[in-house]
C-alpha cells in the first residue's frame, strides 16, 4: 500500500479524528453508545455508508451541476442507508430492533455528508473510497471507546458479558445509572478531547472569539 | 461535456440520479422482504414461547409453535370469533389503528394510554393431555417513553401468572429498560391477578416484596429509578386484565362458554 493510501486510512483515527478533532457525528455518538454491541453494528453501518457514498459521489463528481450537488449527495447517501437498514433487518433482526431509528439517522450524520462534500467532490474514486473507510474507522474507534466506558461502568458489562458483578445480581458493584443516559457520552467525549489535545498540542484550536469585559472604553461613549 | 449551467442539464442529471437511487432502494426492499417477514414472524413466535416458558433453543421454533393454538377473540363479548379469516396474518397492534377494527377509549377508561382499543385480539392457548394448560394474552401500554408491548402467560386457573415480559419497549436502558431483566420478570411468576371477588389486584409496588408482605401474592417489587415505567406496567395490567381487556374472555373460558 502506498503511503498516501495509508495516510487516508490511518490519519482519521488519531490525528484527524472526525469526532474529536472535527467535532462531527456527535449526535449519534451520544445516542447509540450505551452498549458495545449496538455501537459496533452502528460503526460498521456508518463505515460502509461513508465509504460507498464517497465512492459514488466521486464517480459522478464531474457530471454534477454545482447548484444541486448537496441534494445529489443526499440522494446517494440516503439510498445507501436504506439499503443498509434493509439488509440489517434481514440478517440481524435483533440488533436492527435495538438500533431502530439510529440507522436511518446515518443519513443526517455529519461525517458522511462532510466527507462527500469536502473530499469526494474533489478527488478520484479510489482515494475517496479509502477516505470514507478511514473516517468510518475513526468514528468506529471512538464509538467503541465510549461504549466500553459506558457499558462497563453503567451496567457492569462488556459486549453483554458480565464483567463487574452488580449488586442487583448479588455482586458488589453499584452501577452508575448516569452513564447509561445520553448526557454521559458528552462528558466522556469531552474528557477524550481534552486528553487528545493535551497529548497532541497541534490539535488545539486557535481562539477565534475572545470574550473581554469591554471592547471600547467608557469615555468613548460619553 | 454538456454545459453544466443550463436548467435542462441540471434537471436531467437529478432525474437520472433519483431513478438509479430508487431502483436500488426498491430492489433491496423487494428482494429482502420475504426474509424480513420470516424474521419478524419467527421473533413473534419465539416471544410467545419464551413467555409461556416452553421455549427450547435446540428445537425449531415452528415445530414448537405447533403445540400452541392461535385463536381470535372478540374483546367486547369475550368469545372466540370467526370475524378474522386469516388468523396468521392478523396483526392485532396494527388493527388498533384502523377505525373499523377498533374503538376510541375515553380518557377515564384509557388507563394504559393506548388511545384506541382493537375489537379483536389474538390469544394463544396451550393444551396438554388434561385439556387447557396455559393461556397467553397480548398486553400493551405506555411507560415513560414508549408503548411497551408484551405477553402475559396464565396458568389453567386463569389467575396465576406463569410468565410475563415485553417483546418491544424503548424505555431508558438500565432503568426502565430493566423490564427486560430476567430477574425482574422472574418476580412475576406465581403472582395472582384477581382477588376472590374478581378485581384486578396485581400491581407494581415500591419496596421489597416477600412472604411477610400483606397481599404479597398480588404485588411485584418496582424497578429502582423507573417509577413511571413501573406505573405504566401496573396500569397496563389493570387495563388488559380488567373489564375492557380480557376479563370477559377469561370468565367465559373458565365457565366453558367461550
Amino acid at each position: 500500500m502506498s503511503s498516501k493510501a495509508k495516510d487516508l486510512l490511518v490519519k482519521p483515527i488519531l490525528e484527524n479524528n472526525p469526532v474529536i478533532l472535527q467535532i462531527l457525528g456527535i449526535c449519534s455518538a451520544l445516542a447509540v453508545t450505551s452498549s458495545v454491541k449496538v455501537s459496533l453494528v452502528m460503526a460498521i453501518g456508518l463505515t460502509l455508508v461513508s465509504a460507498f457514498s464517497n465512492l459514488f459521489v466521486s464517480l459522478v463528481r464531474n457530471y454534477l451541476p454545482s447548484s444541486v450537488r448537496i441534494i445529489a449527495q443526499m440522494i446517494i447517501i440516503s439510498a445507501l442507508v436504506i439499503v443498509v437498514d434493509q439488509v440489517l433487518k434481514a440478517v440481524a433482526y435483533d440488533i436492527s430492533k435495538q438500533l431502530s431509528v439510529f440507522v436511518g439517522l446515518i443519513i443526517t450524520n455529519c461525517i458522511v455528508m462532510g466527507r462527500t462534500e469536502a473530499f469526494a467532490l474533489k478527488n478520484p474514486p479510489v482515494p475517496s473510497f479509502l477516505d470514507g473507510i478511514g473516517h468510518g474507522l475513526g468514528y468506529s474507534v471512538l464509538l467503541i471507546v465510549i461504549a466500553t466506558v459506558r457499558e462497563l461502568f453503567g451496567a457492569g458489562k462488556w459486549f453483554g458479558i458480565q464483567v463487574l458483578p452488580t449488586i442487583s445480581d448479588g455482586g458488589w458493584y453499584v452501577p452508575n445509572g448516569l452513564l447509561l443516559l445520553p448526557p454521559s457520552a458528552f462528558f466522556i467525549i469531552g474528557i477524550i478531547i481534552w486528553a487528545m489535545r493535551t497529548w497532541k498540542k497541534n490539535q488545539v484550536e486557535k481562539e477565534s472569539f475572545k470574550i473581554s469585559p469591554n471592547s471600547i472604553k467608557t469615555q468613548e461613549i460619553a | 461535456m454538456a454545459n453544466q449551467q443550463t436548467a435542462k442539464y441540471t434537471i436531467a442529471v437529478t432525474l437520472i440520479m433519483c431513478l438509479v437511487a430508487s431502483i436500488l432502494v426498491a430492489g433491496s426492499a423487494v428482494l429482502l422482504k420475504p426474509v424480513q417477514a420470516a424474521n419478524k414472524a419467527l421473533d413473534f413466535k419465539t416471544n410467545v414461547l419464551k413467555i409461556a416458558g416452553i421455549y427450547d433453543a435446540s428445537q425449531s421454533i415452528d415445530a414448537q409453535f405447533e403445540k400452541v393454538e392461535v385463536k381470535i377473540i372478540d374483546l367486547e363479548t369475550g368469545k372466540f370469533t370467526d370475524a378474522i379469516s386469516d388468523v396468521d396474518k392478523f396483526d392485532q397492534t396494527a388493527s388498533a389503528k384502523k377505525p373499523e377494527l377498533s374503538d376510541k377509549l375515553g380518557a377515564e377508561l384509557d388507563i394504559a394510554k393506548i388511545i384506541r382499543r382493537e375489537k379483536y385480539a389474538k390469544v394463544f392457548l396451550v393444551n396438554d393431555d388434561n385439556g387447557l394448560s396455559k393461556v397467553i394474552l397480548p398486553v400493551r401500554g405506555y411507560g415513560l417513553w414508549s408503548t411497551m408491548s408484551g405477553f402475559v402467560a396464565l396458568d389453567k386457573d386463569l389467575n396465576t401468572v406463569l410468565g410475563f415480559g415485553f417483546y418491544d419497549q424503548k424505555e431508558t436502558p438500565g432503568l426502565g429498560g430493566e423490564v427486560d431483566n430476567p430477574k425482574w420478570k422472574q418476580l412475576w411468576i406465581g403472582k395472582k391477578i384477581y382477588s376472590e371477588s374478581g378485581d384486578v389486584l396485581v400491581s407494581v409496588v415500591k419496596g421489597h416484596v416477600d412472604d411477610s408482605t400483606p397481599d404479597a401474592e398480588h404485588k411485584v417489587d418496582a424497578l429502582a429509578g423507573a417509577t413511571l415505567t413501573s406505573n405504566g406496567v401496573s396500569n397496563l395490567m389493570k387495563f388488559w386484565m380488567g373489564d375492557n381487556g380480557f376479563k370477559p374472555f377469561l370468565t367465559n373460558l373458565k365457565n366453558g362458554e367461550a
